[in-house]
């Protein structure tokens, strides 16, 4: 295979579900976004359905992308989180398992500090899931795929 | 890296469109934009300049059918094409499934071209793709210009390994869609492979 997928299972996406509602709910935040980092939502919690979550993802992926480049550039690892403050609303953000993004948005019913700490919390569990997702992804092929012919592809087009 | 998503049953792949400032990029995504369906499309996201010439990237996000079951997402973005914006270029260029290389048709831009696509060449690299692997195709676009080069000449120039190819003229769309069609097909086509 020439570029690397990223392939994820129900089991999967459902932990990482879980772990954005719980993340949540002790976060105090309004929405969570799990984005990968070429901006693709994994998963989203809270008042996310009221959100664009499609062109947020894209920005916060672009925004990670930006500062990894200067960290770079500055010979600086990686900038693990990075938080913008607003008048209202605040999000902060941070890498994950090094392929992931958690994108927290929040507003004055919580504290930035609880955030953080809830969020390093999540940053685990999310890990070992990533992990899992990765193993499972070597050791098994998407047969769906295998079975697409050009006239399925053609059909995508007939509008 | 197309992102195959078992539990919501999508596929989600990249597209860049990439070539030298002014080629047009930007004005494919608008087009596309504005003859999609409401339901098939998100929000187009443009960061540029206040002179309108892209900043860090244009995104517009496309929904089209389903195939076996699977609704098939494309993540279409352009690059700033001007030469001082390479950082942000190589960003963009992660995680891509496939490119388009928009030529700007007109005689005095040949050498931009030629430039632009060694560019492209380059930062592939860098990321570890190769763009004789990659999903690939050429749009030579700005066809209503007077100083237009034939695309003989074009296509000898800038597309010797004859990946398909397109003549554009992005602002009345001609060409516009047959050139997204043909790389998405390629994508596909690579996802097929792959599995
Ligand atoms: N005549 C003509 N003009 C075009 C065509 N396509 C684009 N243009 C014009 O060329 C100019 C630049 O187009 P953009 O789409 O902004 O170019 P770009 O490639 O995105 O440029 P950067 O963002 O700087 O990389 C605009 O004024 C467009 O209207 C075309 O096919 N014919
Ligand atoms: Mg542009």
């Amino acid at each position: 295979m020439l570029t690397p997928q990223l392939v994820m299972y129900e089991e999967e996406v459902r932990q990482i579900q879980n772990v954005a509602d719980r993340l949540q709910q002790d976060s105090r935040s309004q929405a969570i976004l799990v984005v990968d980092k070429n901006g693709q939502l994994i998963a989203a919690s809270g008042s996310a359905s009221e959100l664009d979550t499609t062109s947020l993802s894209s920005l916060v992926a672009g925004n990670v992308a930006a500062t990894g480049g200067i960290a770079q550039l500055i010979e600086e690892e990686e900038f693990t989180g990075q938080f913008h403050e607003g008048k209202g609303k605040s999000v902060h953000m941070t890498i994950v398992g090094r392929k992931m993004i958690l994108a927290v948005l929040f507003d004055k019913s919580t504290t930035q500090g609880l955030v953080k700490l809830r969020v390093k919390k999540a940053s685990v569990e999310l890990e070992s899931i990533l992990l899992e997702v990765d193993k499972k992804a070597a050791s098994s092929k998407n047969d769906v795929f295998s079975e697409i012919t050009d006239a399925d592809i053609d059909n995508l087009f007939n509008d | 890296m197309s992102f195959i998503n078992y539990s919501s049953r999508e596929i989600n792949c990249k597209l860049v469109y990439y070539g030298p400032g002014l080629c047009g990029k930007t004005t494919n995504l608008q087009y596309i934009y504005n003859k999609t369906r409401e339901d098939a499309k998100g929000k187009m996201i443009s960061l540029a300049t206040e002179t309108e010439r892209t900043l860090f990237f244009d995104f517009l996000p496309l929904s089209l059918g389903e195939i076996r079951g699977f609704r098939t997402r494309f993540h279409l973005y352009t690059v700033p094409g001007q030469v001082f914006y390479d950082a942000s270029r190589k960003l963009i260029l992660k995680g891509v499934d496939g490119v388009c290389f928009v030529a700007d048709s007109q005689l005095e831009r040949m050498e931009a071209n030629i430039e632009s696509l060694e560019n492209l060449r380059e930062n592939l690299t860098e990321q570890g793709y190769e763009l004789d692997k990659l999903p690939y195709c050429v749009q030579y676009n700005k066809r209503d210009l007077p100083s237009a080069v034939p695309v003989e000449e074009l296509s000898e120039l800038l597309n010797p390994t004859k990946v398909p190819e397109y003549e554009a003229i992005a602002t009345t769309g001609q060409g516009v869609f047959d050139t997204l069609k043909a790389l998405a097909k390629q994508v596909l086509q690579e996802l097929r492979k792959g599995s």
